[in-house]
């Protein structure tokens, strides 16, 4: 049934094959002999065009290409958590092995044509019917979402099993609890005077976004443990964000923070096009790191996508729908999940190059007319949801995508369409970078469009004075930028007092709140309870200061009554742990001590 | 992949480097072919595109005096292989991997596709044996670890050879014996930069350590884009099945990307930024990620690429597009060279992504992360004052901004110059930079840990 042709042409990662008049759009084929995995992306009349996700090296015309009849899909069952795939859900793992087992000198790089299983098929798992002790009723009427029972698959991560798409009808059986793989009947639903077999898995077209009853508005913020981001530039739960930035400025180090801390419960990390040894570093870490908000394994709660920059680069345009598609499997079961994806300019130049090939009409820089709706497309699948089915669940899925703009230039195709699609902006800055000041996120141009949603959750959790401290702060800093223009021409000495006072306070602010270095065991990780802390040290000090400034003390004899203080509130950061928020009250205690002896000694 | 020899002569066209063969059957995309002139002589290729009856041939030498009638071409059926054996090293081959210093035949060991194929994520190790180059402004402050790639991003005429012949004779691993085998790729460059090359090999002792493939400027452009491959197919079996440390040089990669650029355009294809294809980034990357270690091997493959900027433009493609994909760059600078400093490394702009690992308690030393991020903080703050005592007059900044001036200057002479044959140790690098760091006021150190402060400060070392 399925459709079978033949190669008549080679070009990189592109293949036209003649003799497909059946073959639909979007279809996963496998190309000759080896049976490499391609999709097709354009029909005419009986040719297809196939972007082939694996080497084309030694293809020849006339080489079989054969259709499977649905579009590429993943597999979605327990054993996804902990994984790292490829571009199109092989686990990496799994194709060392099966390399191994032939060639064992060759283990270490990526044949093609290898064929293993994305999630494993022969492993039992503990399934236990029903979900918070109610089991669902035999003869009750079951839909497409309903869970109708739970497997632990890892120690954070409990599974829950639910009906897949396109199922609706009532229940005629249900398993025992017990030890199954996902290839056993676990449930047996009658649908319009048919059996229908459920199992634990089930499979899904990736460029399909999967169904949802509702699409809510994010209220709860992601909480990422990254001062600058909290505070000023703050993410939500089912938001959408980009980190442009030229390179080494510090997105993949800011992405990994995200991966890391954020309170996520599940994680998908896309390396799209990126290098080898940064996978290898999360893939080395993650199960040795605890998750700051468990204590428990990393690992146990990412999934990794792995296309780096040197395998096929038509798989690097199937990576990022497949990690999305994951992220909404969890974001079903009722989980937040959060997706990464670095560098989404790297899956760009992947569609531009395909386009390239298929001799399409180029728009700006070469890239595709199509590249804004693509962008779009990717960015829609984000939000927090209410799934289908019952219980009642909310979900949602956050997309933070890396941007690798050409010479660090905002203006070029990528970042400035992204920019029309996400609602947090993490503008990493050349210039800060080279003075080593990370995050490298500049605080003039980056922005949020969820501060006011996150505001009552500050208010509620951590301090009712939240967006106060936060604004005055982002006020210093603004009329900072303001002053280096003025300073830059006529040096600081003849500023105003009031004018220097502000220089001083956003010195401190830069140094000791919004430098934050990721490979610090003490600073990497802030909680909110700490970034306000910090904040209000170096706010109520100011405010202090400005009162003395007023009352014509100038800011040089300020500078020396507080002396040494100084470098012990910069370094509080890393000096002093989240669990010892005390001490920042005491240091505080004792800079306005200070403020106050000086005020009355001149006063 | 082999299936026998196939001979057309139908030539369609020829343009660029490009023959248009009609009438073939059976080639396989990538196939190397083997062109021979009606005067007897003959060429290498490489299939580019093929449909039906028709293939794409890229001709290695050019298709200078290849005529459309009497050209015979031969699909050899394979992809481009070169031999690789250990007794490579010492030996001297052209772009292509064939020996021309009049050695003795190599023995292969076995026959390797130049393409190579990506190292899986899964079962790499990631890189964290620190190098000691002996180069304080690399070592100190954009620390290179054994299995990274990092490139030098150059200028026409800075010293970058010299720089790079400093590190392969002074880098080591402390507390191993084993010394770095040498592959060293010559693409596109001048006759005296390899003689540069070739005699410091020489002088040095390690000839029998290095193996070298040369492209040089007045060969065939289209051999470059295989002399790297070449190079590191050979790496990639001594890494990893003869366990050595490697170090691979490339010089000159901008030389790489204009040859890919002179394919490209012969081929027609839509043009990226300057003209150079829109996938520059993913083939420059299927060189420079065949670097790195794999889990059970002893062996690494350090690379370190040279470049010039065109311009000095750090956002020229090729340059931009490298430090995308290298794990940091060191950059130089014409500024530091004009004035006389050696190695004109402008370290603001360098950074070296996997320092992080490399360093610290037992294998540097635990102040080193600290001692690096304050270097960095005061050497930016003195340059940025330098710039703006030029608008208003040193005698217009506070003492405290005068100190930094200060620094930024001794930051400079002391710490980032040195001779070309000095070789530092890390201990040696480190104490430099806290004898220069302690001219600042102790309360500007704020990017040190107190007790850090308290055991190395000289202040308190003394007492
Ligand atoms: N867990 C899995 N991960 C990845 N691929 C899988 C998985 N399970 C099955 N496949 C592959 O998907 C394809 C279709 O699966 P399907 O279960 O329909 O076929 P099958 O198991 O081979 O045959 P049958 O169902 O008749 O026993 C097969 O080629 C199979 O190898
Ligand atoms: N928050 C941070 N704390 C400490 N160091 C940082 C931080 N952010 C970035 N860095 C430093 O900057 C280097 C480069 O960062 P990173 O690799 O994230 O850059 P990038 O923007 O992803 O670059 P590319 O586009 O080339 O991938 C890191 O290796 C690290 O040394
Ligand atoms: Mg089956
Ligand atoms: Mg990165």
């Amino acid at each position: 049934m399925a459709v079978k042709g033949r190669i008549v042409r080679i070009s990189g990662p592109l293949v036209v094959a003649e003799g497909m008049q059946d073959a639909q759009m979007y279809e996963m084929v496998m190309v000759g002999e080896d049976k490499l995995i391609g999709e097709i992306t354009r029909i005419r009349g009986d040719k297809a065009f196939i972007q082939v996700y694996e080497s084309t090296t030694g293809l020849k015309p006339g080489e079989p290409v054969e259709g499977t009849g649905a579009p590429l899909s993943v597999w979605l069952g327990p054993g996804i958590i902990g994984n790292i795939y490829d571009g199109v859900q092989r686990p990496l793992p799994l194709i060392a092995q099966t390399i191994a087992e032939k060639a064992p000198h060759r283990k270490m790089f990526i044949e093609r044509g290898i064929h293993v299983d994305s999630i494993p098929r022969h492993k039992k798992w503990h399934f236990k019917p029903g979900i918070n002790g109610s089991k669902p009723e035999i003869g009750g009427k079951v839909e497409a979402g309903d869970v109708i029972g739970t497997v632990p698959e890892t120690s954070l991560i409990e599974h829950r099993v639910m009906i897949p798409p396109g199922i609706r009808g009532r229940l005629k059986w249900i398993a025992e609890e017990g030890e199954y793989t996902i290839e056993d009947t676990i449930a047996v639903v009658e649908q319009d005077g048919k059996e229908v077999e459920v199992k634990m898995a089930h499979r899904w077209p990736v460029r399909i976004p999967r169904p949802y009853k509702a699409k809510l508005e994010p209220s709860l913020p992601l909480v990422t443990g990254v001062r600058i981001i909290d505070t000023f530039f703050p993410m939500a739960k089912g938001g959408t964000g980009a980190v442009p930035g030229g390179f080494g400025t510090g997105k993949t180090v800011t992405l990994h923070s995200l991966a890391q801390w954020s309170d996520a419960r599940v994680v998908v990390y896309i390396g799209c096009g990126e290098r080898g040894n940064e996978m290898t570093e999360v893939l080395e870490r993650f199960p040795e790191y605890k998750d700051p908000w468990t204590g428990k394994p990393l690992m146990e709660r990412t999934i990794l996508i792995a296309n780096t920059s040197n395998m096929p680069v038509a798989a690097r345009e199937a990576s990022i729908y497949v990690g999305v598609t994951l992220a909404e499997y969890y974001r079903d079961m009722g989980y937040d999940v959060l997706l990464v994806a670095d560098s989404t300019s790297r899956w760009a130049e992947a569609l531009r190059e395909i386009a390239g090939r298929l001799e399409e009409m180029p728009a700006e820089e070469g890239y595709p007319s199509y590249l804004a709706s693509r962008l779009a497309e990717f960015y829609e699948r984000a939000g927090r949801v209410e799934a289908l089915g019952s219980p009642d669940r909310h979900g949602s899925v956050t997309i933070v995508g890396a941007v690798s703009p050409p010479g660090g230039d905002f203006t070029e195709p990528v970042t400035s369409h992204t920019k029309r699609f996400i609602r947090v902006f993490w503008a990493l800055d050349t210039k800060l970078a080279y003075s080593r000041h990370y995050p490298a996120i500049n605080w003039i141009l980056s922005y949020s469009a969820y501060v006011d949603l996150v505001s009552d959750w500050w208010h509620k959790n951590v301090d009712p004075r939240w967006r106060e401290y936060r604004d005055q702060a982002m006020e210093i800093l603004m009329r900072e930028d303001e002053l280096q223009d003025i300073v830059r021409l006529v040096g600081t000495e003849s500023l105003d007092e009031k004018d220097k006072l502000i220089l001083e306070a956003a010195r401190m602010l830069k140094d000791g709140f919004l430098k934050q270095n990721a490979f610090d065991p003490i600073d990497a990780f802030a909680t909110p309870e700490k970034q306000f802390k910090l904040l209000q040290l170096f706010i109520d000090f100011y405010r202090k200061a400005l009162e003395l400034v007023e009352h014509g003390i100038p800011v040089a004899k300020i500078r020396e009554a507080v002396g040494r203080l100084y470098v012990d509130m910069v370094k509080a950061k890393f000096e002093i742990p989240n669990d010892k928020l005390e001490e920042i009250e005491q240091l505080k205690a004792k800079a306005l001590k200070v403020l106050e002896e000086l005020e009355t000694r001149t006063g | 992949m082999s299936y026998g020899v196939r001979e057309y002569t139908r030539v369609r066209e020829i343009k660029g480097p490009l023959l248009i063969v009609e009438g073939v059957s059976n080639v396989a995309y990538d196939e190397i072919v083997e062109v021979e002139l009606a005067s007897g002589e003959k060429r290498r290729g490489r299939v580019l595109d093929v449909q039906r009856g028709v293939a794409v041939v890229q001709v290695f030498e050019g298709t200078t005096g290849i005529t459309t009638t009497g050209t015979k071409v031969r699909f050899l059926g394979r992809p481009l292989e070169i031999p690789v054996s250990e007794d490579m090293l010492g030996r001297i081959f052209n772009g292509l991997g064939e020996p021309i210093d009049n050695g003795p035949p190599i023995v292969a060991e076995d026959e390797r596709d130049v393409n190579g194929a990506p190292l899986n994520p899964s079962e790499r190790a990631y890189p964290e044996d620190f190098i000691q180059t002996g180069v304080s402004a690399i070592d100190g402050m954009n620390t290179l670890v054994r299995g990274q790639k990092l490139p030098i991003f150059s200028g026409s005429g800075l010293p970058h050879n010299v720089l790079a012949a400093q590190i392969a004779r002074q880098a080591t691993v402390r507390g191993e014996e084993e010394e770095f085998a040498v592959v060293f790729a010559a693409i596109g460059i001048k006759y005296d930069d390899f003689i540069f090359f070739k005699k410091f090999f020489e002088e040095t002792g390690a000839l029998n350590r290095v193996a070298m493939f040369v492209n040089l400027a007045d060969e065939p452009a289209m051999i470059r884009l295989v002399t790297p491959r070449a190079a590191l197919t050979l790496a990639e079996y001594l890494a990893y099945e003869r366990d050595m440390h490697v170090l691979v040089i490339l010089t000159d990669m901008t030389n790489y990307a204009e040859a890919l650029r002179e394919i490209s355009a012969a081929r027609e294809e839509v043009p990226g930024r300057q003209g150079y294809p829109g996938y520059l980034y993913s083939d420059l990357a299927s060189i420079y990620e065949r670097a790195g270690r794999v889990k059970g091997k002893n062996g690494s493959i350090t690379q370190m690429p040279i470049l010039t900027m065109p311009n000095d433009d750090i956002t020229h493609p090729i340059p931009d597009l490298t430090g995308y994909i290298t794990e940091g760059q060191i950059v130089l600078s014409r500024e530091l060279y004009n004035r006389g400093i050696y190695p004109p490394i402008n370290v603001l702009m360098s950074l070296s992504r996997l320092m992080k690992e490399g360093i610290g308690p037992g294998k540097t030393r635990e102040d080193h992360a600290d001692v690096s991020n304050q270097l960095y903080a005061a050497y930016s703050r003195g340059v940025e004052l330098r710039s703006l005592a030029a608008v208003v007059g040193e005698e217009s900044l506070s003492p405290v901004d005068r100190k930094y001036l200060e620094f930024a200057d001794l930051f400079e002479k002391k710490f980032l110059r040195q001779g070309e044959r000095e070789n530092r140790t890390i201990e040696q690098t480190l104490d430099i930079a806290w004898d220069i760091l302690s001219i600042l006021p102790e309360e500007e150190l704020t990017n040190i840990k107190e007790k850090h402060i308290k055991k190395y400060h000289p202040k308190y070392r003394g007492a």
